[in-house]
């Protein structure tokens, strides 16, 4: 068996003091398509937002290991400059500064050197039109006045620019119509290869049906519950979370 | 004996590359202090015409008796009898660069000047260095067409009845305590005069330079734009770093007549020792525009809000301010525009930094007279701060007398987010260079109005001070 490319080892994560993810454990080898699914507050974005490092997250327990390394004490910058991406389930707007400047600067940052111009917009140019975006698409300011849709695109668009060895995917389907649905899936697919690997957060099925996931998880109130095969979705789709849910929790959700 | 300027107790703002000073010996400068004798040996120095005399020392009453603004910044410890009103290094006004005193030429080639004239980006140069205009410029073509760029002492000396006709106009000696300050010791400035339907198609420019310690500059430009004509002024400013504070205090008056088009932009990267006390005012007649475009950098406290009197229907004002606090540092900056008229209409757009414990403040005015109908305004002012213990606020006033009016205002006041960070982070961009995009981003409306390479300079002089806040 291929050695681990990206492991969460027993996490704990805490947000103002609410322990949120309650011993998490995952692996992801080379090649692989992770889906974890869950039902709203089972800690989805929680997850995602403190694998790459987000400030507001306190990890207090377990590890985060990218390529048998350690991420947990590196701040986000480094994380990504060593192959970690986080596709934003809302992208903030940064007003003033060009998707082009900054996508310059994002790509040099990942690659350790100035990314020569004519390289940048060659590589540029080709995943915009994969993503059937125009070209004058990235003369507009970062995420700023984005319809929910471009939001999306513009998360995949920097998977392709900065080819990550680790991407996950925070919601990347909620909000798109069926077409932006299959245009940012083909754009995960066409990144995806037997080098990387693939973390789908999300609480739908229905992207599954476009990316093919090798294994699905299921998580409630910040654990995983059950592991399965692609099947498991489906079953999910069927029958809804509730048959996992913790019979504590149903007490109280009725009480 | 010269001191290098790394010798010399130097403010906070270390990383300020225009803090060197030349030791030399001045031609004239007149003792410390503030009198009626200091006035008239000034104006005996100057041989002017006995008008200008009496109005300074009636301005020079005026700011005797007018007490000190108590709004505002801290205006306590300037002792104006610690500072030296004139200050002479040269006795000539020259137009052939090689002609400049070689250790004054040495200072401005050390500040790019006259670089840019050489390059053909500028229409005409200027140089003030302390009390006197040291070199005045202009393209050969322009001057044929009547354009008059030159200092304004020989303005008045060349040009008596024109400077009569128009100076004061704009800004009487009584405004407040600092122009009337400026008509009792005015020395310096530009006068610049555009014949109707001439266009200055590339930018005027002139360079302020403080020299000496315990000096005040007060140079006092005046500019006329006649009908249907067009010109852009861009002013730098710079001086060296010393223990003791420095004072500049200049008025600028500006007209407009029917149908002109002129825009005034400053970059101001004074040193941090230096009050910066500026009273700038332009009048504009029928579908004559102004433009003010106000960077303000350096100084220790700056309190300057650019004006446009909005006289005649269909006249058009627009200040588009950017100011940058650092540590030791207070920018009160903002603008003032007066609808006096029918139909007018105005912009004001600001941005605000302050980082490193330094404090930003806008103060706006926006008044709109009764009968003014039909005016609109747009006032837009954002303050970003970099860290908790820099301060910002904003005083935007509206004096609204005319109901028929269009009046849009927003203000906004933020911290350099955290998710703004986190997103760009995500990206591989360090800390600092996340800060500097989002401030980049932040003021790029601003940086984006201005002539290509003020703009490169605007974005160097923010990322220099930006880099002694957040290293």
């Amino acid at each position: 068996m291929t050695p681990p490319l990206f492991e969460i080892d027993a996490l704990q994560v805490a947000v103002e003091d609410k322990q949120i993810v309650n011993g998490l454990s995952l692996t992801l080898r080379p090649g692989e398509v992770h889906a974890i699914m869950g039902p709203n507050g089972s800690g989805k974005s929680t997850l995602a937002n403190s694998l790459m490092g987000h400030p507001r997250y306190t990890i207090h327990g377990g590890d985060i290991r990218l390529e048998g390394e350690s991420v947990v004490e590196l701040a986000p910058d480094e994380r990504a400059r060593l192959g970690l991406f986080l596709a934003f389930q809302y992208p903030t707007d940064i007003p003033g500064v060009s998707m082009i400047n900054f996508l310059r600067r994002a790509m040099s940052a990942r690659r350790g050197e100035e990314i020569p111009v004519r390289e940048f917009r060659q590589v540029l140019n080709e995943i915009l039109g994969r993503l059937q975006m125009d070209e004058q698409f990235v003369r507009r300011y970062v995420n700023d006045g984005f319809s929910g849709g471009e939001k999306k695109r513009a998360e995949i668009l920097q998977l392709g620019l900065l080819e990550p060895k680790v991407a996950v995917m925070d919601e990347t389907d909620s909000g798109l119509d069926i077409d932006a649905l299959r245009i940012v899936s083909e754009g995960i697919n066409t990144f995806h290869s037997d080098d990387n690997a693939i973390l789908l957060i999300t609480h739908y099925q229905r992207i599954l049906r476009y990316v093919q996931p090798d294994h699905v998880h299921v998580l409630i109130d910040g654990r995983i519950v059950e592991s399965g095969d692609a099947s498991l979705a489906e079953r999910l789709e069927r029958d809804g979370y509730e048959p996992f849910m913790a019979p504590a929790k149903e007490e109280v959700l009725t009480s | 004996m010269t001191t290098p300027a790394s010798e010399a107790p130097v403010t906070p703002r270390s990383e300020y590359e225009f803090g060197f000073h030349d030791d030399v010996e001045a031609l004239v400068k007149l003792p410390k202090g503030l009198s009626h004798e200091v006035v008239n040996t000034i104006s005996d120095i100057k041989d002017e015409p006995e008008w200008m005399r009496k109005l300074r020392l009636k301005a020079l009453d005026h700011f005797n008796a007018r007490p000190m603004p108590e709004w505002g910044g801290e205006l306590g410890d300037i002792d104006f009898n610690d500072i030296h009103y004139y200050v002479r290094a040269t006795d000539r006004d020259e137009s052939d660069w090689e002609d400049v005193p070689d250790y004054i030429k040495d200072t401005y080639d050390k500040l790019g000047i006259p670089e840019a004239e050489k390059q053909g980006l500028l229409a005409g140069v200027g140089a003030q260095y302390d009390s006197e205009v040291v070199y005045h410029n202009i393209r050969e073509d322009l001057e044929e067409k009547g354009v008059l760029f030159l200092g304004t002492d020989q303005a008045l000396r060349e040009y008596p009845d024109l400077v009569k006709e128009y100076f004061t106009t704009v800004i009487p000696p009584n405004d407040n305590k600092f122009a009337a300050l400026n008509t009792a010791v005015w020395s310096g400035g530009s006068f610049i005069y555009v014949p109707p339907g001439v266009n200055v198609d590339i930018p005027l420019q002139a360079y302020f330079r403080i020299n000496s310690e315990d000096m005040g500059q007060f140079e006092r430009t005046l500019i006329i734009a006649d009908e249907g004509s067009q010109v852009h002024y861009v002013e730098g400013c710079t001086a060296p770093i010393y223990s003791s504070d420095s004072l500049h205090s200049a008025v600028v008056e500006i007209v407009c007549k029917p149908g002109s088009n002129v825009r005034y932009t400053t970059i101001q990267n004074w040193s941090n020792n230096v009050y910066n006390l500026v009273t700038k005012r332009a009048t504009a007649y029928q579908d004559a525009v102004m433009t003010w475009v106000d960077g303000n950098l350096g100084s220790k406290l700056t309190m300057k809000y650019p004006a446009v009197y909005l006289m005649e229907p269909g006249a058009h004002g627009e200040v588009l301010s950017i100011a940058s606090a650092g540590q030791g540092q207070h920018q009160d900056a903002g603008a003032k525009i007066v609808h006096a008229a029918p139909n007018t209409t105005s912009v004001i757009t600001s941005k605000s930094l302050s980082m490193d414990g330094g404090r930003s403040t806008y103060r706006g005015l926006l008044k709109v007279y009764d009968g003014a109908d039909g005016c609109r305004s747009n006032v837009r002012c954002d303050a970003l701060m970099l860290d908790e213990h820099s301060r910002s606020d904003t005083y935007p006033v509206m004096e609204i007398d005319e109901k028929r009016v269009d009046i849009g205002h927003e203000a906004t006041v933020s911290k350099v987010g955290d998710e703004q960070l986190f997103y760009l982070m995500a990206r591989g961009l360090s800390e600092a260079e996340a800060t500097k995009m989002i401030v980049n981003g932040f003021v790029e409306p601003i940086i984006k109005s201005l002539p290509l390479e003020y703009a490169v300079e605007m974005n160097r002089l923010i990322e220099l001070q930006m880099e002694g806040a957040i290293g």
